[in-house]
């Protein structure tokens, strides 16, 4: 046998040995990656509806007639997760904040729209995708998809790199530039008033909106949801489930997204 | 040995120096910790000796299990009682006191858990 | 071996002291910033990476450009390369060590670094570039020293390091494309978004690490006896030229995509970057005159660098390779990653200036770099010049 043919043999064999192991050795490393690669089935059409997932209609018209409203959830959710404030933009924390719809939809340009719509105030938080850019990023599943598609985050294990904030398209994640339990040059506590039973975080993770996993686990709505419940201003609940008031609402409304586009698959739904 | 006459004592020295935190220490071996246990419970959540010697393993299962697994936060004793599992909402529940059951291990073993950077204990005054 | 850096000239001497100095003063700095927390940097909410994070990205390229030495050498046997291309190892040492030292720099908890090898996540491309810059360093030293090793033993070296070697070429094009992956699959970064990133961060790579090596190697002309020969000046004068132009290629098909088809997230972060973003009632700038620079200086380069060539000129050499370097570190070690944050993906726009503390610890792991570079280079040197006279 010529080398040249022996080469070719061996060059085969390694080829075909190749061939056979690495789909192996690919699927054996992606396991157990199923709650942090999350790459739902189809590119544009509706995600199969399997177990739960929980989504919240944000109607913004109820907040126009409330004007008071929104900040009540704001500080009620703030108050319960011991979210500091720092008094200014940069080191700025925030789990629901409001913003101008100019902010919030940047990609709305209509050339003319309703007087109302300029720099309307609307209440936006984390859009607990289920196609989730910032679980794709983190290097050690600190930030990850839960079955109930809430996009939760372990604060123990944030190594704080800031590739989430980076990877979230709707800035709905806050980094902790600075000790969240200090004070300020007058001695005022970032934290004004502390909530006992539930915990603060520490200087250098990244943090965002639970959607109340702590407060659902016991039979509770979500904070901002249960401020908002008598205006039915915000909706909550699982969206798979045919039955709930969350789905009559999205059956019947016309609702829109924040950057569809993008294929995240957000969990939060406006009507405008 | 080449060299011997500078070696030795240099090496004596440095062996001196390396066990020093034993010698320092000696004969004080009495100061056992003794951490302040709840009065008014009989029994903790796993046997004693499990929970001195991997209570902050338990603590990662319950976060683990809890945060990502959408695990339950109620347990259960072996002897049925129902209780939290939680550091700041479950274990300080009975051991209220920090600097009497934690800090008095984790000082005498000379470590220094983060739980407390962000966990509160009980009417932590900050 | 290593204790050929152990001698040295007072020059020698008075140099190490100065980086030392340096990464004294930085090192305070980071004292500063570990105990105070990331909140002491000129970063913020809308851009959550700065400085540290952008040299990183440009140092990668460094590393990789010693692919451009490597590759002619051992896989071309073009042997003018002979006397450089240790040179180009060791520089990919020292960059990737100070790419390493930027990534901890950047950290909000830095002690729990290794949890990404704890929980070790295959879709997050940081995990990647973990997996490949070290692999990288490991290679490097690895067929670096032990090839040295064998030239100062007089005999060849092993047959076993070959693998390595070979192995090391296309590791050093995966780490710039790993380290583009990070930037470029992020859904809503548009300036990021674009599958020429890898390419382009290649191409300049392939221009900016030869560019400063050929400054190093012309200090090192002056100062030692050491000339890496005409042959080689001339090769890689070719390689940077060429790779600059490639550079500039892939950059006007950026603009040509973004201006032609007009969709604003693709125009915006260029309009911020070159010619100032009105947004309101502002025009933000602040990046505009070093970018505009940049592709000034960049092309200015190009031409001085044949023209240093034909009338083989080193002065014109080293001024041309100082003006690409200069160039492609303001594009990827400033316009690159502080563009991608403008404006944010909420229609914002927040300038970004790094503080004093910042600054200082940038420069000492700049200065740690050099260190470790002027000490891999007079082993090496060292050993060369031992050998040859």
């Amino acid at each position: 046998m010529d080398s040249k043919r022996r080469d070719f043999l061996k060059i085969a064999g390694l080829t075909a040995i190749a061939g056979i192991a690495a789909p192996s050795a690919f699927g054996t490393l992606l396991k157990g990656e199923a709650n942090a690669s999350s790459a739902p089935a189809g590119g544009h059409g509706p995600v199969a509806p399997t177990g739960k997932r929980y989504g919240m209609v944000i109607d913004v018209r109820k907040f126009t007639e409330n004007p008071e409203l929104a900040n009540q959830c704001i500080s009620a959710c703030h108050t319960i997760h011991n979210v500091p404030d720092f008094g200014n933009k940069k080191d700025e924390i925030k789990w629901i904040w409001v913003d101008s719809y100019e902010h919030v939809f940047p990609e709305n340009t209509q050339y003319k729209r309703p007087d109302a719509l300029k720099g309307m105030p609307i209440l936006t938080l984390c859009n607990h995708c289920d196609n989730p850019p910032c679980v794709r990023a983190c290097p050690t599943k600190a930030t990850y998809k839960k079955k109930d598609g809430i996009v939760g985050m372990d604060y123990h294990r944030c190594i704080g790199c800031r590739f989430c904030m980076a990877a979230c398209p709707y800035g709905a994640r806050s980094f902790n530039w600075r000790d969240p339990r200090g004070k300020d040059a007058n001695g005022r506590p970032f934290i004004k008033e502390i909530n006992q039973k539930y915990p603060t975080r520490m200087r250098g993770v990244v943090e965002k909106c639970n959607f109340c996993t702590e407060r659902l686990a016991i039979g509770q709505l979500p904070a901002c949801v249960e401020v908002a419940t008598p205006t039915k201003a915000l909706v909550f609940g699982d969206m798979n489930d045919p039955n709930s008031e969350i789905s009559q609402v999205l059956k019947t409304s016309f609702t829109i997204q924040r950057n569809p586009a993008i294929g995240t698959h957000p969990s939060l739904f406006y009507i405008i | 040995m080449y060299g011997k006459g500078r070696i030795i004592p240099a090496l004596i020295l440095f062996l001196g120096l390396m066990t020093t935190p034993i010698w320092y220490k000696s004969g004080d071996v009495s100061k056992m910790p003794k951490p302040e246990k709840p009065k008014d419970y009989t029994e903790c959540v796993a046997p004693v000796q499990y929970m001195r010697t991997s209570h902050m393993v338990l603590l990662n299962e319950w976060r683990d299990d809890i945060l990502r697994e959408g695990g339950t936060r109620v347990g259960k004793t072996a002897n049925g009682t129902e209780y939290v599992r939680s550091l700041q909402n479950g274990c300080m529940k009975c051991h209220s006191d920090k600097k009497k059951f934690c800090d008095t291990c984790h000082i005498y073993a000379s470590v220094k858990p983060y739980c407390w950077d962000c966990h509160l204990q009980p009417k932590e005054a900050m | 071996m290593i204790e050929k850096a152990l001698k040295g000239s007072t020059g020698y001497w008075v140099w190490m002291l100065f980086l030392l100095s340096i990464m004294g003063v930085g090192g305070l700095c980071y004292v500063q910033q570990f105990n105070y927390g990331l909140g002491i940097t000129g970063m913020s909410r809308d851009v959550t990476w700065g400085v540290y994070i952008s040299q990183f990205t440009f140092l990668v390229g460094v590393a990789a450009g010693g692919l451009m030495l490597v590759l002619p050498y051992y896989l071309h046997n073009y042997k003018a390369f002979g006397r450089i291309v240790i040179l180009g190892e060791f520089m990919a040492i020292a960059a990737i060590a100070m790419c390493l030292m930027f990534i901890i720099a950047d950290l909000g908890q830095p002690m729990r670094a290794l949890n990404v090898l704890l929980h070790p996540t295959p879709n997050s491309m940081l995990f990647w570039d973990m997996i490949v810059l070290n692999g990288y360093l490991f290679l490097n030293v690895l067929c670096g020293w032990v090839v040295l090793q064998s030239e100062y033993k007089g005999i060849k070296y092993p047959k076993w390091v070959k693998p390595f070697i070979y192995l090391s070429i296309p590791w050093a094009v995966s780490i710039h494309t790993v380290t583009a992956f990070l930037y470029c699959g992020l859904p809503g970064r548009h300036f990021w978004l674009t599958a020429i990133l890898a390419p382009r961060f290649l191409a300049s790579a392939f221009a900016a690490g030869p560019a400063l090596l050929m400054i190093i190697a012309m200090i090192l002309k002056r100062t030692t006896r050491f000339d890496v020969g005409r042959e080689a000046q001339d090769k890689l004068v070719t390689i940077i030229g060429y790779a600059a132009m490639l550079n500039f290629f892939f950059l006007g098909c950026e603009f040509f995509v973004a201006y032609y088809s007009q969709i604003p997230g693709h125009m915006h972060t260029l309009d911020y970057l070159f010619w100032g973003l009105g947004h309101g009632d502002q025009v933000f700038n602040n990046l505009v005159p070093f970018m505009r620079a940049s592709v000034i200086m960049g092309l200015a380069g190009i031409g001085l660098i044949f023209v240093s060539r034909a009338k083989q000129c080193d002065g014109l050499l080293v001024l041309s390779c100082l003006l690409i370097f200069i160039a492609f570190w303001i594009d990827k070690g400033l316009g690159l990653v502080l563009g991608g944050f403008v404006p944010s993906p909420m229609d914002y726009v927040t300038e970004y200036y790094p503080s004093a503390q910042e600054i200082g610890v940038t420069a000492a792991v700049w200065a740690t770099g050099a260190f470790i570079l002027s000490i891999l280079y007079k082993v090496a040197i060292s050993v060369k010049l031992e050998k040859e006279v």
